[in-house]
């Protein structure tokens, strides 16, 4: 009896639902619409304005001898019409065959691998060292913590002036006597992303390193103690027991920093224009000069999805396989 | 009551710009330089003269990053009252998006396509018949600029073409002079070695690569002879790190640096630092073998507008910046020839008469940007600026990649 009654899933609790609506529409819209159109474009030869796919114009216009005489359908007239703005996979091969986007991937796998190993490593030991009960941590955790409440294009600036060769650091430390001392990264091509890679380790640590801090706090007490009274080391304390678990915190900053990596932007731009040369350009810079100042929005969008499908890799795909792996030691 | 008050008194201040008889018009433009605000305000005082109010959108950091702000403007719907562009077809695209004002009758009533010299700048401002711009000025990358004092403190002459420029190079190398300055943005790197190609190469070749887009004579000899000069001038601009062209100017202006190739906008910056031309530093068209000029230049483009009277200012504005008067005094702090061909300027320095007479005898070429899409010249910039900063790409290299750009532009 009761079976009868109960109402179908998709009426019960409609408030909730239709309170929903507007999230979902623009979940759809934002979202998902715009990303799909982002797609659909980047298979055409839109320039500074984007162009129709098909031409509906001509489309209608159709009436041609052809159709009548040879029966065989008006299938290549249309096609022949929507290849007008439809270039199929030509942006794709025209920006893989591009040194400027190759060497933009190049750039970012640097940063990336670099960003992602001394942010990581860093903003533990500087969790881990804040951890030991220090006097003034407070203040330790603002000072580390500052650089973050700036915007990268500030860094970038900062950066750029104290990296500068003639009154940055490098002059500095010439007129202190030592007159050989050499460190102009941002002048030099082969180590510029380097140069790039400070300021952001600088600007991004101090948010690893406090959300770090709060998963150290999170560990119970207690197993400090149990592990004081067993005569563990403490770095073994820490690798062994300490470090498995904190995964869900582990979890969260590599999407943070992953998601840091894929969007570099204004930092390089601040700091080096992409400069010297094209030694330190970034995906997220070709996207936007490609768009805006060559005004060619396929070539653009293109860029921008291969950036997507990176990002669908590095923020699904990775961390469901850590997941994965995750799942099958708890169950050990 | 108080609320009543302050309505009102916010009612009057919205309604009151509406009514007054100024029209506010705002202009943007990427001139930001000494010489180039000088004379950017020469049209401001010239159209407030005229009772309307010109509100300034200079826009910092060269046209690469103005325009794409421009644009964004233009298509979002939030237009500007009037808007640079060089001279060619980086507006291509809004004009047959019908977001630019049609100029055509205000043309043709006072009769621009009779005093507008040499005639082919109306052709960039026009699609389909009609007339979308005003051109302003004109200018020309092709020319060296040199200090006096640099060469004096080498001990030698001042070159009188490229060749000896090169040669004067260990010299100025032991005196600790830069011998060439090159700002860091790509454009300029790309802008000197289409001056080479001018320079260097017969004009058969240069109009075979420029504007049939031959890619077989960009690969031939001919070509290798531009990359190898190229080649050379990225070693001798070894030790220049400045970033913005007038930076560069500046170097030649102090005598950092000996020589900067660039474009005669250049002349502004000396003209503000109170050198002579022909007594403190000489200009080379042409780098002293081939004197022929390209005809760029700026040029003010109107967005449409809902608003009549903005609508009005616009026209008000577009005939003011053609006026004889106007273009005098605006190209004389500019350093650029005026597009009229009917105007008293022999009050123009040694350097712009140069280019008044190449002009007069109609050594001309069209500009990159009227030659090639933003698309194609950003790919030149990005090949350009790659080649001069990395020693380890050979000249062999540089030229495969140009000849595939021209291939491949449209």
């Amino acid at each position: 009896m009761a079976h009868t009654k109960r109402p179908s899933q998709l009426f019960r609790n409609m408030a909730a639902k239709i309170a929903a609506i507007p999230m979902i529409f623009t979940t759809l819209v934002v979202f998902v619409g715009c990303t799909g159109w982002t797609v659909v474009y980047s298979f055409t030869k839109s320039k500074m304005l984007p162009k129709k796919i098909f031409e509906t114009t001509e489309l209608f216009s159709i009436p041609t001898p052809s159709w009548l005489s040879d029966g065989s359908l008006d299938f290549s007239y249309i096609s022949g019409i929507a290849t007008k703005n439809f270039v199929g996979l030509a942006q794709y091969e025209r920006l893989w065959n591009s040194d400027r986007w190759l060497l933009s991937i190049e750039n970012i796998a640097i940063y990336g691998i670099c960003s992602l190993v001394f942010t990581f490593v860093f903003g533990f030991i500087l969790a881990a060292l804040l951890d030991q009960k220090i006097r003034f941590e407070n203040t330790f955790r603002t000072i580390f913590l500052y650089p973050f409440a700036l915007s990268f294009i500030v860094t970038g600036l900062v950066w750029q002036w104290i990296l500068n060769k003639d009154h940055g650091l490098q002059q500095v430390v010439r007129d202190m006597g030592f007159e050989n001392f050499n460190f102009n990264p941002i002048y030099d091509a082969d180590i510029v992303m380097y140069g790039i890679l400070i300021a952001g380790l600088w600007q991004g640590t101090g948010l690893i390193m406090c959300l770090m801090l709060a998963g150290l706090r999170g560990i119970d007490e207690d197993i400090w103690k149990a592990a004081r009274i067993d005569g563990i080391p403490m770095w073994k304390t820490y690798i062994y027991i300490v470090i498995p678990m904190m995964k869900p915190i582990f979890a969260t900053t590599l999407v943070l920093i992953a998601s840091g990596i894929v969007k570099l932007y204004d930092l390089v731009v601040a700091q080096t224009s992409g400069g010297p040369g094209l030694a330190s350009e970034v995906p997220a810079k070709y996207v936007y000069d490609l768009m805006f100042a060559s005004q060619n929005l396929g070539q653009g969008l293109a860029a921008s999805t291969m950036m997507l499908t990176f990002v669908i890799v590095v923020v699904i795909i990775i961390p469901s396989i850590i997941r994965a792996f995750g799942g099958k030691k708890n169950h050990v | 009551m108080n609320y009543r008050t302050t309505l009102a008194a916010l009612a009057a201040s919205v309604a009151l710009p509406l009514s007054a008889f100024a029209t506010e018009l705002e202009v943007t433009h990427w001139w930001t330089s000494g010489g180039e605000s000088a004379a950017v305000a020469e049209f401001a005082k010239a159209f407030e003269a005229g009772g309307d109010t010109w509100i300034d959108g200079a826009i910092a950091g060269g046209g690469g990053t103005a325009r794409p702000i421009m644009i964004s403007r233009i298509i979002g719907g939030e237009p500007m009252g009037a808007t640079q562009f060089n001279t060619g077809r980086q507006a291509e695209e809004l004009i047959e998006a019908g977001l630019m004002l049609d100029l055509t009758d205000l043309a043709e009533a006072e009769g621009w396509a009779d005093f507008v010299n040499p005639t082919k700048l109306l052709d960039a401002c026009t699609v389909d018949g009609r007339i979308y711009c005003v051109p302003v000025n004109i200018h020309s990358a092709q020319w060296i600029w040199m200090s006096h004092a640099a060469f004096e403190a080498a001990g030698t002459d001042v070159p009188a073409n490229w060749d000896e420029f090169v040669a004067a190079g260990p010299a100025l190398r032991e005196a600790g002079i830069v011998p060439l300055a090159m700002g860091q943005q790509s454009w300029q790197t790309n802008l000197a070695f289409g001056t080479l190609a001018v320079a260097l190469t017969s004009s058969e070749d240069w109009e075979a690569v420029n504007i049939d887009k031959d890619a077989d004579v960009a690969r031939s000899p001919a070509y290798t002879r531009v990359f190898e000069a190229f080649d050379t001038a990225r070693k001798l601009s070894v030790g220049s790190d400045v970033n913005d062209w007038n930076q560069a100017t500046n170097m030649v202006i102090t005598g950092t640096a000996a020589a900067q190739i660039h474009g005669d906008w250049a002349q502004g910056e000396f003209q503000v630092a109170g050198q002579v031309a022909g007594v403190d530093y000489t200009c080379l068209p042409g780098l002293g073998y081939n004197e022929v000029l390209d005809t760029g230049g700026d040029a003010f483009y109107f967005p449409t507008n809902d608003d009549p009277e903005i609508t009005a200012a616009q026209l008000r504005l577009a005939s003011l910046m053609i006026s004889p008067e106007v273009q005098v005094s605006f190209n004389l702090k500019k350093g650029s020839l005026p597009v009229r061909g009917d105007i008293d300027m022999s009050s123009a320095n040694d350097c712009m008469q140069k280019g008044l007479e190449i002009l007069a005898s109609g050594a001309i070429l069209p500009s990159g940007v009227q030659l090639f899409t933003e698309d194609t010249n950003n790919q030149f910039n990005d090949l350009m600026t790659a080649f001069w900063n990395d020693h380890s790409i050979t000249v062999a290299e540089v030229q495969a990649g140009y000849a595939d750009i021209v291939a491949n532009a449209d």
